[in-house]
């Protein structure tokens, strides 16, 4: 046994007791600052269920084949949507890609900038980068669970808890593509007499933009493997149904459901991918190393 | 800026400039001032100089090359220029301003308008088309963009590239593609191009062809170069005046022929062994001025010597000519010889 060096039971009391005040006395303030999370969520699952099915098909469809140019991805999301609705799983499917897209926006919109800031300076990143092993492997009940008392179960925690788990894939490759832009490249932009936005903006960011997109689609990936977890606390969705078929030992209603994880997961997985193919070989930035 | 102005006639003027690169520059540059050697500072301090003491001055409308090998801080010299690099110590003076006193939109302002440059890597954007990269320094300048597009085509024209103005960069080959850097500097006009090993990534004979165009483009637009490079022969062929840097200090600044005829050391006596002198030195500076009998053969005073040795298998002698024709000298076959022949201090000086 490990000798007992300090009495931790003080420290643990101060957590829990720190939590609980914080729940007493700012559990308002939390929902009312996450209240915009809310209302993105909200909007973008109500536009998803009120559009009718065959113009979302229409939409992915369109999108898949803007994104290759060839017939199989099309081919593909079609069916991977048809096994969603004859599987009477539609409506659930649209909740979780709500929660997926909402999570990947917001994942965008911090994660992004974060980068940006790693990749200008080595001591941001030497700070920042625990900070996302800590995000990627803390395992999510310990960070759900608080979560779950600030803001009561719902939609709430399950996108934060999603965002918290997506996000530091977007960050890392952020950070990497903007680092690994062609110094010449950046040199003869300076030269030209940029400004710092000029380069980050016409140079940089453009010539980032395929190793942005994997790590969108990185980001992607994680929010739809983070569902089952959502779901534990009130998302809704095609977690809750394999939820429910665990729970009710439906082994059928489980194994579709989670299937139907994997056809969403496919769909958005290969429609990331290809633009992000598509536009690496317009940068042509194999040749131009 | 307006006050600093003294009008010198020179394009580019540096004086004592120093770099030394590492976390103490101030420290290894007392060291450097103390007498030590280059060497010496780098292994007490593991400070790299990598510009010692350079001064020189760049006279407009000039192709000025400077000539060293890998690692003799020609790169971090052209660098100063814009103040890509800023110097340890020293002053850098260009078209009457000061560069290292300006701030930073002063000198983003002095980069868009006052020097453009080339590099040896082409630097081109790889996301945009030749005419969007053209035109890049002048949109960031912020001319409009009927008026930069119309510019960039032009001098699409000018370098030879006219049909490919919607290629992307990756699409043309190495020749190609350093002429568009060299049309993007060219579009902003500026008075001044720096030119950083432009040339030392394309084939021999592409680079041949770069150099008489880049010698035609000067004397039709007048400009200030400063031209980087490796290549004693690039040199020679389009320089109107050559220093030679190694261990980031300038050995020799002169012309062509006196660097060929009279080299300062032993490091650039070793460049001027391997060069083709023929090509190198003008029959204008070995001619024997005066009256002499007209003869046959003659050829222009800015004639090589390769031109005139086919002449000696007849005659022992050639006239030569000034710009109107008129016979103002001769050369000998002797003196040719004296000329090529390995520099040897005290013989063959007169």
């Amino acid at each position: 046994m490990f000798p007992e060096l300090i009495d931790t039971r003080p420290w643990r009391r101060a957590i829990d007791d720190g939590l609980n005040w914080v729940v007493r006395n700012w559990g308002d303030e939390f929902e009312a600052a996450a209240y915009p999370l809310l209302m993105l969520l909200k909007f973008i699952e109500d536009t998803l269920i009120a559009t009718p099915f065959w113009l979302i098909m229409i939409l992915l469809v369109g999108i898949a084949w803007l994104a290759t140019r060839r017939w199989q991805l099309p081919l593909i999301v079609f069916l991977s949507l048809v096994f969603l609705g004859v599987m009477d799983l539609w409506e659930d499917a649209m909740t979780t890609m709500a929660l997926m897209i909402a999570a990947t926006l917001t994942a965008i919109v911090v994660s992004i900038p974060v980068g940006v800031w790693m990749s200008r300076s080595a001591r941001v990143r030497q700070v920042i980068t625990p900070i996302l092993d800590l995000m990627q492997t803390l395992p999510s009940f310990v960070y759900l669970i608080p979560t779950v008392m600030i803001f009561g179960p719902g939609k709430i925690p399950a996108l934060i808890a999603t965002i918290v788990y997506a996000a530091p894939p977007l960050v890392r490759l952020s950070d990497l593509g903007l680092r690994s832009v062609d110094p010449a490249v950046m040199e003869a932009s300076r030269a030209f007499g940029t400004t710092p936005s000029q380069r980050l903006f016409g140079v940089q960011i453009p010539l980032a933009l395929p190793t942005i997109l994997a790590g969108i689609n990185q980001t992607t990936m994680m929010a739809l493997s983070m569902v089952v977890i959502a779901s534990m606390i009130g998302a809704g969705g095609l977690g809750y149904q394999v939820l429910q078929g665990i729970g009710r030992l439906e082994v059928s209603r489980g194994l579709f459901a989670g299937l139907g994880i994997v056809a969403l997961a496919i769909i958005f997985d290969r429609i990331t991918q290809s633009f992000g193919k598509q536009l690496q070989a317009r940068i042509g930035l194999a040749e131009a190393r | 800026m307006h006050d600093m102005n003294q009008d010198t006639g020179l394009a580019i003027r540096m004086r004592g400039v120093t770099k030394i690169f590492g976390n103490d520059p101030q420290g290894a540059l007392a060291l450097l001032r103390s007498g030590k050697s280059k060497a010496e500072v780098q292994a007490q301090t593991n400070h790299v100089v990598g510009l010692d003491n350079v001064s020189l001055d760049i006279a407009r409308g000039q192709i000025f090359v400077v000539m060293g090998l890998s690692g003799s801080g020609k790169s971090t010299l052209i660098r100063h220029v814009n103040r890509l690099i800023d110097p340890t110590d020293g002053e850098i003076v260009v078209e009457g301003n000061d560069v290292l006193k300006m701030s930073l939109p002063e000198l983003r302002t002095y980069r868009r308008s006052t020097v453009a440059m080339v590099f040896q890597k082409f630097g081109l954007l790889p996301h945009r088309s030749v005419i969007d990269n053209v035109a890049y320094g002048l949109e960031v300048r912020g001319v409009p963009k009927a008026e930069r597009m119309e510019k960039a085509a032009k001098w699409i024209e000018t370098v030879g590239l006219s049909g490919y103005e919607q290629s992307q960069p990756r699409q043309l080959s190495g020749g190609q593609q350093q002429r568009v850097g060299l049309a993007r500097a060219l579009a902003l006009d500026t008075d001044i191009i720096l030119m950083d090993e432009a040339f030392s990534a394309l084939d021999p004979l592409i680079r041949s062809g770069m150099q008489d165009q880049l010698v035609e483009l000067q004397k039709s637009l007048g400009k200030t170069i400063l031209f980087i490079t490796h290549d004693f022969d690039e040199a020679l062929k389009i320089a109107d005046r050559i220093a030679v840097l190694k261990d980031g200090a300038v050995q020799q600044e002169g012309k062509p022929e006196d660097i060929v005829l009279k080299p300062a050391n032993e490091h650039i006596e070793e460049f001027v062994r391997e060069v083709n002198k023929a090509r190198a030195i003008h029959v204008r500076t070995i001619m024997e001025r005066g009256e002499f009998e007209a003869c046959e053969f003659q050829v222009p005073a800015n004639a090589r010597c390769e031109d005139v040795l086919p002449y000696f298998a007849e005659h022992q002698w050639v006239g030569v000519t000034n710009d109107k024709g008129v016979q103002i000298g001769r050369v000998t076959a002797k003196r040719v010889i004296g000329a090529l022949a390995r520099y040897t201090p005290g013989v063959g000086e007169s």
